[in-house]
């Protein structure tokens, strides 16, 4: 049983479709990075695996249980930013989430002291810095102990001693055996902490994959001079197509066992190369291909 | 279901506005029931005038805490439902509750619950408040301490909390249909104070049709039901039509509110 499949997953707002044809799955005990640009649906998908948003169509299933009674029973989330009453202490506030969720009040002191909230829990929620209200949002999805963590960029303006914090609290609890299923807008942050990724644009999943697999398919850089000399040679090697040359520069869309092969025919034909070697796309541009182009990211 | 209600009583509990509008029911209440006519009662140069003091004594308290009920009291009611309903909207809290596990029907259920036991403290306080009014015009008027019967006092509170609960129904229905506080409470005031009170005292004089419906409307039928147990007098306490029928028509817009707000509730997506 997976933690979350969603099978074709449709929502459409009055004549705009947001979210089409979506099905991921996130599996048992892995943390699950959620990408996509602004607009590009994400949100909406992650309040339609809540129950805050009703599906057009498709079907969702959370831990095995599809929409009613129980459905949410094991899931802890933290949607689009916290949100609490401000005129609430942070302890209080958690209290109250806790009658709702039908936990035993007396866990609330054990999330408050996991998200390092403690000493401020007696204070007033409008008095806590973007950060603070950031882990309390964390503790509140804590607090049902839950199986599966739905986050909605969790570092959100965190400092960064406080994003390392809260990644290694979630690599933590993905080694607790929770799994975790998180968006956000820093691709070195899924990177660091992500098992695999979904990949959302205009509404459609474009990719699901490892972070590994997202990054594959490099290049072999080649500067070798005279250039029109190594064009010809090249050329004749990997054929025009995989080939993007820029004065002395070449990449070439090879396999990187080639790269030997290619140096021994260059320097055959007497042409000097100065640097070979093999460069992986980064994230950010695996990104950018999938996405379209969106620079956007969120 | 009991912890849902243990933690919305929890949030009104520590809301300072909530306190604040009992306050302000209350000083509304003791205000124009008994300190202002007492100060005309003892301002007279022609001596005491005994149809205004028989009012404010201990025999009459329950007029004097449910008088205010259909129009200004019912306004701050109409306030209570609609933080408690709007508020989750202002707040964004909604999805935060929501994800945590109970049903929309459950927190609505909880929060009706809650509005239901908010305006039963509410009329509750405005007894004990004119009560105890009653009882220091008594001793400083020098006035036998006569009470009304435990009947009299349980029908005014059961029409009270009526009365109340309608328009908190109301107020918590608004919230949910315009997702917030500030304009469902404007349009609910704006409706009350102003143009039900336009309708019965400048339309209805004029057309026929007009005093028809307004035996239909919720506010007219309030000040009825006070009407039947108090006689008129306070502004919008008028018996435009009788006791019974205008209970029946209370009890038929409190739920109709009830179930506009949580079928709209569970239908419509959280934003």
């Amino acid at each position: 049983m997976n933690p979350v499949e969603t099978t074709k997953l449709t929502k459409n707002f009055g004549g705009t479709t947001a979210v089409k044809d979506v099905s991921l799955t996130v599996r048992p005990g892995e943390v699950y990075g959620f990408l996509g640009p602004n607009g590009a649906g994400k949100t909406t998908t992650l309040r339609m695996l809540l129950g805050l948003v009703k599906p057009t169509s498709g079907s969702v299933r959370l831990l095995g249980k599809p929409p009613g009674p129980g459905y949410l029973d094991r899931v802890g989330a933290l949607i689009e930013g916290p949100a609490f009453y401000p005129y609430l202490s942070g302890r209080r506030n958690l209290t109250v989430l806790a009658d709702h969720a039908g936990v035993k009040r007396s866990e609330v002191d054990a999330v408050l002291d996991t998200v390092g909230l403690t000493g401020r829990a007696g204070d007033r929620y409008s008095t806590y810095s973007l950060g603070m209200k950031q882990r309390l949002g964390l503790a509140a999805a804590l607090v049902k102990q839950p199986e599966l963590l739905v986050l909605d960029e969790p570092t959100n303006g965190l400092d960064p001693a406080g994003m390392a914090d809260m990644r290694v609290t979630i690599r933590e609890l993905a080694a607790s055996g929770c799994t975790v299923l998180l968006s956000s807008h820093l691709l070195a942050e899924v990177e660091q902490i992500c098992d695999r990724v979904g990949v959302i644009t205009r509404g459609e999943l474009v990719a699901e994959t490892t972070v590994a697999e997202l990054r594959a398919g490099g290049t072999l850089r080649v500067v070798a001079h005279p250039f029109d000399r190594a064009q010809t040679v090249l050329s004749a090697l990997v054929g025009d197509e995989r080939m993007l040359a820029d004065d002395a520069v070449f990449d070439l869309e090879v396999e990187p066992g080639q790269a030997s092969k290619i140096n021994a025919e260059l320097v055959g034909h007497g042409i000097e190369v100065s640097e070979l070697r093999w460069r992986e796309p980064d994230l950010e541009q695996a990104f950018l291909e999938l996405t379209g182009g969106a620079r956007n990211v969120g | 279901m009991w912890a849902d209600i243990r933690a919305e009583i929890t949030k009104q509990v520590h809301r300072p506005a909530i306190w604040l509008l009992l306050g302000i029911a209350v000083v509304q209440t003791l205000t124009f029931a008994y300190v202002i006519p007492y100060a005309g009662y003892t301002g007279t140069t022609e001596g005491p005038v005994s149809r205004g003091l028989t009012a404010m004594l201990p025999g009459q308290f329950v007029s004097g805490a449910i008088g205010g009920l259909p129009l200004f009291v019912g306004a701050l009611a109409l306030i209570f439902g609609v933080l408690v309903a709007g508020g989750e909207y202002g707040w964004e809290t909604w999805k935060t509750v929501l994800s945590q596990r109970p049903s929309r029907v459950r927190v609505y259920s909880a929060k009706l619950v809650t509005v239901a036991a908010g305006t039963a403290i509410l009329v509750l306080a405005l007894l004990a408040f004119s009560a105890s009014a009653s009882v220091v015009v008594a001793a400083l008027a020098d006035q036998p301490m006569t009470w009304p019967s435990i009947v009299d006092i349980v029908r005014g509170f059961g029409a009270g909390w009526l009365v109340t609960m309608m328009w908190g129904a109301l107020g918590m229905a608004l919230g949910i249909v315009f997702r917030g506080v500030a304009l469902p409470i404007g349009l609910g005031l704006v409706w009350m104070l102003a143009i039900q009170n336009l309708l019965s005292s400048i339309a209805a004089p004029l057309l026929d049709w007009v005093n028809e419906v307004q035996k239909g409307l919720p506010g007219p039928n309030a000040g009825a039901l006070v009407a039947s147990l108090i006689g008129t007098g306070p502004p919008g306490v008028d018996p435009i039509v009788g006791g019974t029928q205008a209970g029946v028509v209370i009890v038929a817009y409190l739920v109709a509110f009830a179930v506009l707000g949580g079928w709209l509730l569970r239908r419509r997506d959280i934003d």
